[in-house]
């Protein structure tokens, strides 16, 4: 028997439905036995067409809205959003509002720090660590509902300010969060860091350079663990983040594991962050003098935040006529750090794929908006 | 310190001036970090190009569209990693043609931002590698974000 044995390509769709894809989002990748030849993600599926709506909606109307683009972590929308809408206007914001608006954002980085670890963690077959993530982001949530009376969606953000103060009592549970947590993140600690099957699988996978990452237009930490040291909160200030003590994380190989730990440490920064803001506080009010029809005068307006998953910006047209913004473009981090995906995911296996895709933390209901 | 950027943003806007002359329709410097111009349409890649490699805006951080009434504007913001300065590039685009070169040469983060234009905008990019819709059905009938699109009942729903 002389019978050659005929290989073929093979294409694999992974997702839409799967849980690796947090989300709905479809992977096709084109493999060869098991290595990955070519990967097309296709997106799309959650797209609710928010920016055209935003067109047909009062400013105030359209923030509840921007909650459900990065759902993880809607505080920084609600932040990037009324930023926006404040230079439109040339609002001064007073100085609580202020402090207020980096501690519940730096709030809302732990939050999804720790749930991009956990479902890293699941993505790796690692199911104790999913349940810590989520039981630790669960202490944050508990402070932001107790403020918002949501866990997740919060519209609670104001163009001028906030939508009010902090109720009696939070700070301190704030200051309760803060101990609580670091003690907790050891155990984190143990699990990953002494860990040969997790170390094995993260370990050089899915290595990004600097040059490639800022020709791609990825930002966040995964620009960060490719050693580019680039934050808005740093390089671009907004609100009072220059106010702030606290540095930012780089690592500088560019692979899976060095993008995990640069959301590990980042937890600790935002950490400092929220504490200085719950010493800074002052006294005062928390919403500036806003008209109670919103109409600002015909301009443009580009605001970018640091949300935890890279730089978020919103654009927004205004025609000076109406009380609805001619137009309202988002730019979603995780849109542009997914569209860079397929160029370093070639080359690796499945699992390493799946690894590294968990590694970028993308959220569907932003990309696809 | 703030002083030392504002003459740093008028220090490129100068440049710029003197490389592209009256290429440039409008310019000015909005604060301290922001710089916006306005070009036409055809000029994009060669002064995307000037900003890109002699004056190291190297991150292509969006590109949006505006339909306005008499023209469209695709609008490109690109940010400076050494020198810390967003450049706003309104970039203006004939209705009838709706045609305008693609930057993905440049910037792969180009090639999903100009799809996504293409798709609910309508503009053509010359010499994009890909240019299908990005977040609709192939199938899909007109571009949402123009605004002469009609936001109608959905086809699929009939009252009885």
């Amino acid at each position: 028997m002389d019978e050659e044995i005929r290989t073929e390509e093979f294409i694999l769709n992974i997702g839409p439905q799967h849980p690796s894809t947090h989300g709905v989002t479809r992977l096709v990748t084109r493999l060869s036995g098991e290595t990955v030849l070519e990967i097309e993600p296709v997106i799309g599926y959650l797209h609710r067409g928010l920016e055209k709506i935003g067109e047909n909606k009062t400013y105030e109307k359209f923030l509840p809205l921007t909650d459900r683009m990065d759902y993880i972590s809607s505080m920084t929308n609600n932040h990037a959003y009324v930023l926006a809408v404040e230079e439109l206007l040339g609002i001064e914001v007073p100085a609580r509002a202020e402090y207020l608006r980096v501690t519940l954002s730096e709030l809302q980085r732990i939050a999804n720090h720790l749930m991009f670890i956990a479902a890293f963690g699941a993505d790796l077959g690692a199911w104790t660590i999913m349940m810590y993530g989520f039981r630790e982001r669960e202490m944050v949530l508990d402070l932001m509902s107790m403020l918002t009376g949501q866990r997740l969606l919060y519209n609670f953000m104001r163009v001028g300010g906030l939508k009010e103060d902090v109720p009696l009592g939070w700070v301190s549970k704030v200051r309760e969060f803060l101990k609580a947590l670091p003690e907790k993140l050891e155990d984190y600690k143990a699990y990953f860091y002494n860990n040969e099957i997790f170390l094995d699988r993260v370990e050089g996978v899915g290595i990004l350079k600097a040059k490639d990452a800022i020709n791609m237009g990825v930002t966040g930490p995964n620009l960060r663990a490719a050693g580019v040291a680039y934050d808005v909160r740093k390089d671009d200030p907004y609100s009072y983040y220059d106010r702030f003590d606290f540095d930012v994380i780089t690592e500088k190989e560019g692979d899976t594991f060095s993008r995990f730990n640069v959301r590990f440490n980042e937890i600790y920064e935002s950490l400092k962050i929220v504490k200085q803001g719950i010493e800074a506080l002052p006294e005062g009010e928390v919403i500036a003098k806003v008209p109670r029809i919103i109409k600002p005068p015909a301009g443009e307006a580009y605001s970018r935040v640091e949300a935890p998953k890279g730089e978020l910006a919103f654009y927004i047209v205004s025609d000076g006529k109406t009380d609805k913004p001619y137009r309202v473009k988002v730019r979603g981090p995780s849109f542009c750090n997914l569209s860079s995906f397929p160029y370093y995911a070639v080359g690796d296996i499945i699992p390493d794929v799946i690894a590294n895709f968990a590694s970028i933390d993308i959220v569907l209901g932003e990309v696809d908006r | 310190m703030t002083e030392n950027k504002q003459e740093l943003t008028h220090e490129v806007l100068e440049e710029l001036k003197s490389e592209f002359g009256d290429k440039i329709v409008e310019a000015e410097v909005k604060r301290k970090t922001r710089l916006r111009i306005k070009i036409n349409g055809e000029n994009v890649f060669d002064i995307a190009d000037y900003l890109k490699n002699k004056l190291d805006f190297d991150h292509l951080s969006s590109i949006a569209s505006v339909d306005y009434p008499e023209t469209f504007e695709v609008v490109y913001h690109i940010w400076s990693y050494p020198r810390k300065i967003l450049i706003q590039v309104n970039a203006l685009v004939d209705k009838e043609s709706a045609r305008i070169k693609s930057l993905t040469p440049l910037w792969k983060s180009a090639d999903w931002h100009e799809r996504e234009v293409y798709d609910m905008m309508g503009i053509i990019f010359e010499g994009h590698p890909n240019l299908k819709r990005i977040f609709l059905p192939e199938d899909f009938k007109g571009y949402p974000l123009r605004k002469d699109f009609k936001i109608g009942p959905k086809p699929w729903y009939k009252e009885d």
